[in-house]
Order: structure tokens, then C-alpha cells, then sequence
């Protein structure tokens, strides 16, 4: 999150709406480990990363889709055991548990 | 301030602090901000929880890790009072230097003090004067591996071992030993074990009072024999013996230590 910490301060003080998301938690090989976050705006803008660039993409439509309030927060699986995993999956063969929210607190 | 300004401006000073969310069940979203010897921020929705989640982030923060854990609404943790209630799963993300850990002499019990002291989410550096011994091949476990004598580590990071961090004293060679105890005096650190038979630990007291360690205060930080009285046997029983004794020096827990004790050290 720390590395995250002047987008996401400039972007909040220009009025923009974030989500934010963290990894919790990697089953089998994982590039990157809990606790690694990424932030997008509404206007669709990225800071950070949670994957090594395997699921960023996808990672942006869900929060967008919570930004624009139809998700709830809540937790999003990457991996093999998922079907979106031949679309958007690991090519470490892991599986990756993120937590998307809105960055309102 | 919101949670999330205190958490951007503890990261941004590098001040050890976990932030807990609730990712799964009632209350999705929830937050608690948790620092050492500070109140908590912030609320997960049950001053119980609250309590127990505090409690299991100071330990997660101490071991630098971060992860989900579950619980149950009013921070109920065991199986038997989970039944019939929804569970809350709670993210813990610790953002702190992993604790180090420093152990002197490339020996036996080197290697499985490294591996036990790594599961537990300590940065492991081995040292040994001896370059046949003090090898990254005998030791892969470890963070770092140095050829040195004990005097100029403390020189060099004397000033930054502090109290979550450990010294493990394994030469058994007063040549070492002493020097390595004298270093480890002069420092903040939490923990210095000492290994060695109850002789070697009456001889090397009296080499310790000859450099002039006979400061009570000093001699009573000596983890001397290093160790929990287990009856610990093999290499990686008496890792064990020695991480369970720091986790208790910690968390202020009596247990019964080797240095308190007069029997034999090994069941």
C-alpha cells in the first residue's frame, strides 16, 4: 500500500473515487504476496499491481463495477480451480485471492 | 482523520502498524488499525473482536506477516463456540521489518535454529570467524551468511537490533562466546541465548566476570544455558527449545527455562 500512497493522495484531493486491491491471500505459487495492493479511479487511471500482470485487467473492470455501485466489496478469486482462469488466469498455475473495495474510510 | 489518512501517514514513517478488514461476512469492509502500545482505530464491529483481532495482529505485526483469519462475530475463536454462527473472516496486513535474528556459530544446530527461526518470520543471518564452516552451501536457509569475528557486526549493526530482535550465542567457544555476549550487551536487543553444558556455562559466567560482565541487570538478559527445559535432544528439538524460549521472553510468559533449572539439559 505505502508505494500506492501519492496517487492515491493526489487523486483523492482532485475529488476522484477509488477502489482499492489487496491481495489476502495466494494458494501454490503467487507472484506477489498478501498485502500487495493496487488502486484504480473512476476515470480508470492504475496505480501499483497484485499479479505479474496477469490479472491487472481484470482486477480493473471489478472495481470499476464497484465504483459504479453494482458490486459489493468483497473477496475475488484468480486461478486455475476458476473458470475465468482460462481468460484471465496465473500463468504460475496459483491462485490468488484479492479484496476489492471502495477506498471511502 | 479517517482510518485511512492515519494508516497513509504511519506508513509513510515507516511505523510498525497492521490494518485489520473484515473480506468475508458481517460487516464487509470493517476496519481497525492496530499499533504497539497505542489504542486501536477504528471498530470491526464488537468490542470483542476488537480485543481478540488487537491481540492476534500485535503477533502477526511482530512476525511481519500478513494474512486472513476467522472469527466469529464477537471474536470467538475456538471450533466448539463457531457452531451455528457466521463466520468473519478478517484480513491482517502487517506492515513492519521482519524481527532479525543473529545466530554465532556455523554448528549443527546452526542450520535447525535457521529453518525454525525463519518459519516464524525472522530475517536470519549466520556468523562464524571460520570460512570453511561459515558457508551460503551449509547454510541456504539463512538470509545471509558472514565470515566475521562477532566485534565489528556489533559495530556495524549494534544500533539497530532492537527488542524484537534475537542474538543466539552457538560456539561454545569462549574465544567467540565472550566477545559475542559483550556485543550483544551493548545493545537493545530483545533475546541473547547462549548455548553451551552447564560447565561451559560456569566457565564462561567466570570469563564473562573477568571482562567485567557482573551487572546483575546484564547477567539476568543471559538466556544461559539457551533453551526451554524440555529435554530437548536433536538439533532441531533444541530449535524448538530456543524459539519457544523467545516467544515466552516476549510475551512475559513464565515457562520453565534451562537457566533456571540444574538438571540434565538433554532428556
Amino acid at each position: 500500500m505505502k508505494e500506492l500512497l501519492d496517487d492515491i493522495g493526489r487523486w483523492r484531493s482532485a475529488g476522484e473515487r477509488i477502489a482499492v486491491a489487496r491481495v489476502v491471500d495466494i494458494e501454490g505459487s503467487g507472484p506477489r504476496e498478501p498485502g500487495a495492493a493496487m488502486a484504480v479511479t473512476e476515470s480508470g487511471e492504475v496505480a501499483g499491481s497484485v499479479s505479474g500482470g496477469c490479472v491487472e485487467g481484470a482486477v480493473v473492470g471489478q472495481a470499476l463495477t464497484i465504483l459504479a455501485g453494482e458490486a459489493q466489496a468483497g473477496i475475488t478469486t484468480f486461478g486455475y480451480s476458476d473458470d475465468e482462469a482460462f481468460a484471465v488466469g496465473l500463468t504460475c498455475g496459483g491462485t490468488i485471492h484479492l479484496f476489492i473495495e471502495e477506498l471511502d474510510w | 482523520m479517517t482510518i485511512f489518512e492515519q494508516y497513509a501517514a504511519l506508513l509513510r514513517a515507516d511505523t510498525p502498524v497492521a490494518l485489520a478488514t473484515v473480506i468475508e461476512g458481517p460487516g464487509v469492509g470493517a476496519k481497525l488499525l492496530v499499533q504497539p502500545d497505542v489504542d486501536a482505530a477504528g471498530t470491526l464491529g464488537h468490542p470483542e473482536l476488537d480485543r481478540v483481532v488487537t491481540r492476534d495482529a500485535l503477533a502477526e505485526l511482530e512476525a511481519a506477516r500478513s494474512g486472513v483469519r476467522s472469527y466469529g462475530p464477537e471474536g470467538q475463536i475456538t471450533p466448539e463456540d463457531l457452531l451455528d454462527q457466521p463466520t468473519v473472516r478478517i484480513f491482517i496486513e502487517s506492515h513492519a521489518p521482519p524481527p532479525q535474528m543473529w545466530i554465532f556459530g556455523a554448528v549443527d544446530f546452526t542450520a535447525a535454529l535457521a529453518r525454525v527461526a525463519k518459519v516464524l518470520g525472522y530475517r536470519v543471518t549466520v556468523c562464524d570467524a571460520r570460512e570453511v564452516f561459515a558457508t551460503r552451501r551449509r547454510f541456504p536457509m539463512a538470509d545471509e551468511v558472514k565470515v566475521t569475528w562477532p566485534g565489528p557486526v556489533f559495530e556495524e549493526i549494534g544500533a539497530e537490533l532492537g527488542p524484537r530482535d534475537a542474538v543466539c550465542i552457538l560456539t561454545h567457544d569462549p574465544k567467540f562466546d565472550v566477545p559475542a555476549v559483550l556485543g550483544a550487551l551493548a545493545t537493545r536487543v530483545g533475546y541473547i541465548g547462549v548455548m553451551g553444558s552447564r560447565r561451559t556455562h560456569a566457565r564462561r559466567m567466570e570469563r564473562l566476570a573477568e571482562v567485567g560482565v557482573t551487572d546483575p541487570a546484564d547477567i539476568e538478559r543471559l538466556m544461559s544455558p539457551v533453551g526451554l527445559d524440555i529435554g530437548a535432544r536433536t538439533p532441531e528439538e533444541t530449535a524448538v527449545s530456543i524459539c519457544a524460549e523467545i516467544i515466552a521472553t516476549h510475551t512475559g510468559r513464565t515457562v520453565p527455562s534451562l537457566r533456571d533449572s540444574t538438571g540434565d539439559i538433554h532428556a
